[in-house]
């Protein structure tokens, strides 16, 4: 960890009602490197990306993004700084009132000058890159959850992120499709170069693409390190985590060993 | 203490309601400032939601209209007859179809029908995240979604207004003057006699303020889901934010409807 | 739908919306757009009790115009009168304030002198009377038999 964080969460703390979700998080994460922030449902950690994208402010704590702090900032700023993003959420959230292709070329048609041709040539080739040629018209209730998950991850990265978000990306797709899932993302980000930040409890597999493990466990996160560091931390909840969800690969290595 | 429970409770409720009341006009600040605010829009946007809120409403309103004209005929002859003033069945019908009815029955059906429908769709909007990937692609969802709702809203409700005075008068006239026999020419010259400038300008100023009421409320509601004390998640949160927006707007044209009425009179 | 026919929908809505509120407007609540060659005559009076903007004017009890506007001018009440254009009033003609049967609307009748002169716009009608006050009349009635 040399060079500077693009995005730090400083002691962020919120609460609804009498429910105190985060505690206290504390994350840097970096750029070019793929973070990934896992733990068990209902901890908040899709709560720690709406804060990062300024959907939610927090109680207390600061939320500094390209070394500015996203809540202290004008609107047209925090907009500027959201240009960087892509995001692509749980349940993609495509408009429904939309046709895939005027899904993925809303950003393009609302943001830049580019006209209908140059739209239409970015958007195929974004289709194309999720092997998604042939659907343009149809609408997201006709899709398949990974295919709506496709196009939404199209729409994200239709104005070229530096950052790019995934809440729960294989979450409610079978085995096959997640694993389709993490090929578009691998060959997307390889070929695309953004910093990715993903939310996800699909561990062991998501370990495989990660730069950087996060866990958060009680409202807080309890360390963020590569995975190979994270799988034989000390600490004693991550160690908990890790024996929980790949227990079977340590019990295979103990009997090899 | 439960005594004490009981006064919490009504404290929460109460802060509740006060929190929701300025957090819906911080929203409808906001829209109009967003609908002032470049960039400007695709005229087809504001058609569509002109076709929905507006031309859809039609049938509903010409029914309502030409049976509230047929009513008023009937009871306005009854009452009328009692004071020998038959003749004056046409400023009655025409006066309390322009001044009250029109506005505020017109204003009740859109709730009904396009309100809740937009009640609806804004939040599943905002259950399904759709409002946040427009935060997230730097699109103001006020300038985006509910813009075009609101400059549709205020210009169908005039129009619709207008349609339903004409078709109420028209009925009005039928039932009056070739079912009871009131006299065709008394019932339009007292018609056009007794309404005046004032009387349009209210019911214009009425319907304009119940336009705005309308979308306002409605799509606030839907916009504001998540925040329900109830709880506003998925379909049954949505369903109840719905019945609460349609209830809370009916409420409320009711007593704008007096207030406008105590002010312009 | 597509969007031709949704904008067609649209457009006859807006249509029969606008046809309907220009009848309610221009037609019912009287408001003028077009120049018209109405033309004002002025009319002063000692009382107008009872009468408003909007009153008819008949002469011969066919309605030639009404009332534009109610000044008061030296305890006296101005009465503005909008004539329909080729109504032409003579000069000597009488303007007085009328009801309509016993308690009905007030009204200015207009009768005709035998001027060879007409009243130019903006003119003022000389010969008026004004409203005959029945509460007056009925007291003056029953206080003069008081006194016999």
């Amino acid at each position: 960890m040399n060079s500077e964080p693009i995005i730090q969460l400083i002691d962020v703390k919120k609460r609804f009602g009498s429910q105190n979700v985060l505690k206290g998080i504390n994350l840097s994460i970096y750029e070019g490197k793929t973070t990934v922030v896992v733990g068990a449902s209902g901890q908040g950690k899709s709560l720690i990306i709406k804060h990062i994208l300024g959907l939610v402010k927090p109680d207390s704590g600061k939320v500094i993004v390209y070394g500015k702090d996203i809540n202290k900032i004008r609107k047209k700023e925090l907009k500027e700084i959201r240009s960087n993003f892509g995001v692509l959420f749980q349940n993609a959230a495509l408009f429904d009132s939309m046709t895939v292709f005027d899904n993925v070329a809303l950003p393009l048609r609302e943001r830049t000058k580019a006209n209908e041709e140059e739209v239409k040539k970015i958007v195929d080739e974004k289709l194309d890159l999720m092997e998604l040629e042939g659907s343009d018209d149809k609408y997201p209730a006709q899709l398949s959850g990974g295919m709506r998950k496709r196009v939404g991850l199209a729409r994200a990265l239709v104005l070229n992120p530096k950052i790019v978000f995934f809440d729960e990306p294989t979450t409610g797709l079978d085995v096959a499709l997640s694993n389709e899932m993490y090929r578009v993302f691998y060959r997307t980000q390889t070929r695309l170069g953004y910093t990715a930040v993903i939310v996800s409890h699909d561990v062991p597999k998501i370990l495989k693409l990660a730069d950087y493990v996060a866990l958060m466990h009680n409202g807080v996160i309890q360390d963020c390190l590569p995975p190979e560091d994270f799988q034989t931390s000390d600490n004693p909840v991550i160690r908990e985590f890790v024996q929980k969800t790949m227990g079977y690969i340590y019990e295979s290595e103990e009997v090899e060993g | 203490m439960p005594i004490l429970r009981i006064f919490e409770r009504i404290g929460d409720i109460t802060l509740y309601y006060i929190n929701q009341a300025g957090r819906m006009s911080i929203f409808l600040f906001h829209v109009i400032v967003s609908i002032f605010k470049p960039p400007y829009y695709k005229i087809f946007d504001i058609t569509k939601q002109i076709y929905i809120i507006g031309t859809l409403s039609i049938f509903v309103i010409i029914f309502t209209g030409a049976f509230t004209g047929m009513v008023l005929g009937l009871q306005g002859y009854n009452t009328l007859r009692k004071f020998s003033s038959e003749g004056l069945l046409g400023s009655a019908v025409a006066l309390s179809l322009i001044r009250e009815l029109g506005p505020v029955l017109t204003a009740l059906m859109v709730t009904g029908r396009a309100g809740s429908a937009i009640c609806a769709e804004i939040g599943i909007m905002r259950n399904t995240e759709q409002i946040d990937a427009l935060e997230c692609m730097a699109i103001d969802p006020h300038k985006y979604i509910l813009a075009p709702k609101f400059i549709a809203s205020i210009i169908s409700m005039p129009l619709l207004v207008a349609i339903f005075d004409v078709i109420g008068i028209m009925s009005g006239y039928l039932i009056g003057v070739k079912l009871l026999g009131v006299n065709e020419g008394s019932f339009f010259s007292s018609m056009y006699k007794n309404v005046e400038f004032i009387d349009v300008y209210m019911g214009l100023i009425k319907s304009f303020c119940f336009g705005l009421l309308v979308v306002w409320i409605c799509s606030a509601k839907g916009y504001y889901v998540h925040m329900e004390r109830k709880g506003g998640f998925g379909a049954e949160g949505v369903s109840r934010v719905t019945t609460s927006a349609v209830v809370l707007s009916s409420v409320l044209i009711l007593v704008f409807d007096y207030f406008i009425t105590s002010i312009l009179i | 739908m597509n969007r031709i026919s949704i904008e067609t929908a649209v457009g006859i809505f807006i249509i029969i919306g606008l046809l309907c509120l220009a009848y309610i407007s221009l037609k019912l609540g009287d408001i003028q757009i077009f120049a018209s060659n109405h033309y004002i005559l002025k009319a002063r009076f000692n009382n107008i009790s009872g009468l408003k903007e909007g009153s008819e004017v008949e002469i011969a009890g066919v309605q030639v115009g009404k009332v534009s506007k109610i000044i008061l001018d030296n305890d006296q009440a101005v009465v503005e009168l909008l004539i329909n254009p080729g109504v032409k009033i003579q000069e000597d003609s009488i303007a007085s304030i009328r009801t309509q049967g016993i308690i009905g609307d007030k009204y200015i009748k207009i009768s005709p002198g035998g001027s060879e002169e007409y009243i130019k716009p903006n003119g003022f009608l000389t010969e008026t009377e004004s409203t005959v006050d029945i509460e007056e009349l009925i007291s003056k009635y029953i206080f003069e038999k008081k006194k016999e």
